[in-house]
This record gives C-alpha cells, sequence and structure tokens, in this order.
C-alpha cells in the first residue's frame, strides 16, 4: 500500500516535469500565457505527510523545471513557497477538519477544491512574475502575466485534475 | 542550548523553507551577473538527451518550409560565389582566415521569458565555446553562454541581458540592440544620435566594434523610431529578419583573433 503511494507520486512527478516541459513550455498561447501545470503535484500530494519531506519534494520539482526552462530558480523559489503555505491555505479552504484523519480532498465540495486550486495558483504566479521581472516599475505587467497564465494555469488544472480523478486512491 | 535545540525542532518546518528558499534565491541573484547562470541551465546532460529525443519527432514537421530557406540561402550564396572575382581556391588557405563556422540545430527554443534561452544539439566535443556567435540563415540570433560536452545554451537576443553591437547598414553610426520584452519579432536599437538620417525600412546590421560577431550579418529593418526623453538620441524599433518562434538550423561563428583582442583590451584596461 505505502510503496504503491511512493509509486504513484515518483509516476506523477516525473510525468508532469515532462508534460510541463515538452508541452505547455512551448505553447505560448498568445505569444505569452504558458501555463504552469505542473502545480497540480502540489495540489494532489497526500495530505498527511511529513511536511519536511514535502518542502524537499518540492524544491525538487521546481529546480526540475527550471534545469529545463533555463529560469534560473524561479520556478523552486515559487513552488517551494506554496508547499510552505499549502496548510495555511488548506485551513482557509476546509476550516479545521482538514485535520481530522478521515479528511479526504475527494470529500470536499467542487467549490472548496476550486478556491484552494486557484489560491495555489495565484501565489504561486505572484512570486514567480515578481521575481521574473524584478521591479516594482512593472507592476501593471506582472498583474497582467498573473492575471492571464495564472488563469490559463487554472482551467488547465481543473481539466487535467477532473480528467485523472484522485477519488480512487 | 536546550532551549536551541526544541526552538529548532519546534520550526523545523519553517527553517528548512527559509533555508531552501534561500538557496533558491542565491541561485537566482547570482545568475543575475554575466556569465553566472552555471549551475541551471539546459545545456546539461539529462535536459539535452530528452529535448534532442523530443526534437528529433517534432523537426519531421517542418521539414519542407527548413529544406526551402536551406535552399534559399544556398542560392544567395552562390551567387555571391559565381560573382567572385578571384577563383575561390585561394581562399582554401586557412592562414588568412579570421572565422570558422559550425553548424547546429536548436532543440528548444524560447521566446516569451523575459529573459530567453535556447539550447543547441552541438556542445564542446564539436568544438562550441563559451561566446561564440549564433546566426542563422536569415539574420542574427544570439550568443553561446554555456556549454557541456554535448550541448551548449545559448543567450538569445531576446534576453534583457542581451546587448549587441549594432549599425545601420552602409553608415558607421552604431549603437547597442536591446530588448524590451514586449514583442518577440521586434527588438530595440538605442543610442543612435539624432543627426543620423533615419528612414523606416532602413537595414540594420551587426557593427564592426564586437569581437564576436563578424560586421554587417543583417539583423532587421527599422520598423519605427523617435527620440527618447533626453532628445539626443533616438528609441529605434527592429523589427527582425529571423522569426524567432520558428527557428531550426543555426551557425556558430568563432572568431579566431578573439583571445587575442580580449588579451589587448585587458592590458590597455589595466594600463589606465
Amino acid at each position: 500500500m505505502t510503496n504503491n503511494y511512493y509509486f504513484i507520486n515518483i509516476i506523477r512527478f516525473a510525468l508532469l516535469v515532462l508534460i510541463q516541459v515538452l508541452v505547455f513550455n512551448k505553447l505560448n498561447f498568445f505569444g505569452f500565457i504558458n501555463p504552469m501545470v505542473y502545480i497540480l503535484f502540489l495540489y494532489w500530494y497526500p495530505i498527511k505527510e511529513n511536511r519536511a519531506v514535502f518542502l524537499g519534494v518540492s524544491f525538487l520539482l521546481g529546480m526540475a523545471i527550471d534545469l529545463f526552462s533555463d529560469t534560473m530558480a524561479l520556478h523552486t523559489a515559487a513552488t517551494l513557497t506554496i508547499a510552505y503555505l499549502r496548510p495555511t491555505i488548506m485551513r482557509f479552504c476546509f476550516g479545521v477538519n482538514y485535520e481530522f484523519q478521515s479528511f479526504k480532498l475527494s470529500n470536499t465540495t467542487k467549490a472548496q477544491q476550486i478556491t484552494f486550486l486557484a489560491l495555489l495558483v495565484l501565489t504561486h504566479h505572484l512570486i514567480f512574475f515578481f521575481l521574473e521581472i524584478f521591479s516594482l516599475s512593472n507592476l501593471l505587467l506582472i498583474l497582467k502575466k498573473v492575471l492571464f497564465t495564472g488563469s490559463a494555469t487554472l482551467v488547465l488544472c481543473l481539466l487535467f485534475g477532473s480528467l485523472f480523478s484522485v477519488s480512487k486512491e | 542550548m536546550r532551549q536551541i535545540i526544541n526552538f529548532i525542532i519546534r520550526y523545523k518546518t519553517s527553517l528548512l523553507y527559509f533555508l531552501l528558499l534561500f538557496i533558491a534565491l542565491s541561485f537566482t541573484v547570482q545568475s543575475h551577473s554575466y556569465h553566472r547562470s552555471k549551475f541551471l541551465n539546459s545545456s546539461s546532460w539529462i535536459t539535452g538527451n530528452i529535448y534532442e529525443a523530443s526534437s528529433s519527432v517534432s523537426s519531421y514537421f517542418n521539414l519542407d518550409e527548413e529544406n526551402e530557406k536551406l535552399l534559399e540561402e544556398n542560392m544567395r550564396l552562390r551567387k555571391l560565389l559565381f560573382n567572385l572575382k578571384q577563383p575561390d581556391s585561394v581562399a582554401l588557405d586557412t592562414a588568412g582566415i579570421t572565422y570558422t563556422v559550425l553548424s547546429a540545430k536548436i532543440i528548444k527554443n524560447s521566446y516569451a521569458n523575459p529573459r530567453n534561452y535556447i539550447t543547441i544539439d552541438k556542445g564542446e566535443k564539436q568544438g562550441v565555446e563559451q561566446d561564440m556567435g549564433v546566426i542563422t540563415g536569415e539574420g542574427i540570433l544570439g550568443i553561446v553562454e554555456n556549454t557541456s560536452s554535448n550541448f551548449a545554451s545559448v543567450q538569445s537576443i531576446l534576453n534583457t541581458r542581451s546587448s549587441i553591437n549594432a549599425k545601420i547598414k552602409n553608415t558607421d553610426y552604431f549603437g547597442s540592440l536591446v530588448w524590451n520584452t514586449s514583442n518577440y519579432n521586434v527588438v530595440q536599437l538605442e543610442e543612435i544620435p539624432r543627426l543620423v538620417p533615419l528612414f523606416v525600412g532602413d537595414t540594420i546590421v551587426t557593427g564592426g566594434n564586437s569581437s564576436i560577431f563578424p560586421e554587417n550579418i543583417p539583423i532587421g529593418t527599422i520598423q519605427k523610431f523617435d527620440l527618447n526623453t533626453s532628445k539626443s538620441f533616438y528609441n529605434i524599433d527592429v523589427q527582425l529578419f529571423n522569426d524567432m518562434a520558428n527557428l531550426k538550423n543555426v551557425y556558430l561563428i568563432n572568431n579566431i583573433n578573439r583571445p587575442e583582442i580580449l588579451e589587448l583590451q585587458l592590458e590597455t584596461d589595466n594600463d589606465q
């Protein structure tokens, strides 16, 4: 059972990295929108796991994406931050009952799931584009990029989420 | 002591987070300076091989178009060759050669970020070195930044850190070519003084002040121009000859005299 657990996460890690760098990094929708679907890894990652391991895995995930897309360590910093903030975001979305043993993502309402994912995406994109452009004088440009890329990411993540539903686990 | 340990145990997640974030940010800040993006770049063995595998499939899709481009370029070069006054066998003597040329294929191209890098399928084993110029048949593309044994990553001209010496064709007015990230087929030429007569459609080529590119490699045409805020220099938008979103075959240029030029410049700087 636990072996299966690790196995699924490793496969997911590899597939999300590959699909991100080989498909979505080349999308360039309207010239600049490249959705970052690998955030789904953090959305799907088991809740009860050790937080230190989770941070480590997120660091590696961001690093892998950075390595492929020549973006220095921007993805690493953004992914690491949402991994760190995930418990806070979950408490905000699902209330205190996410700490119970019986809590499952598939048991929550659709609205809660979407809020959770949207907050992950929003935080990630804000950090990513702030670091990428690295100046407050371009605030409008940053917000524009966050808005467009973020909504593309959200829509694609929701599609992927319903396609590969986690309800079986 | 015990309190310190207790503190560490209680905040171990936060401490780990800040440690990892610090590592990530130091990578980022470090690679803001020139030639420091050593650790994270797509010319490494594993990323290079994955991109090569993917490119070996996708390269079939626009093979026709690429052949057409190469044929056109050959035609242009043949025309030059046939109209050459002296026989070309004289040029085979390597003593007089300043530039050597290698060919390579792009296996990863990006143009949507503020700092774009291109990965090519040739590396140190094939003779690629840092700071070689990269061009296509149509125009200039970038400068080699990092190399591994079989791959190299190229700093594209679509990169906010790129600055290339360029001039208006048939004149000696030069400026530097930069990119303002807004459009991937338009770059900006700066520092052209206002007394220079300009026309929309004028050709921009590489200048002679660079030890990387030979003079007169085409870059693009003037799309529009206006004076900058100090009213003494022009801001020129240059429409590139290359379609930056659709590139496949590139040439790498190596200036044999570059080490000598650099040494001389360093010596002069030290004397001052």
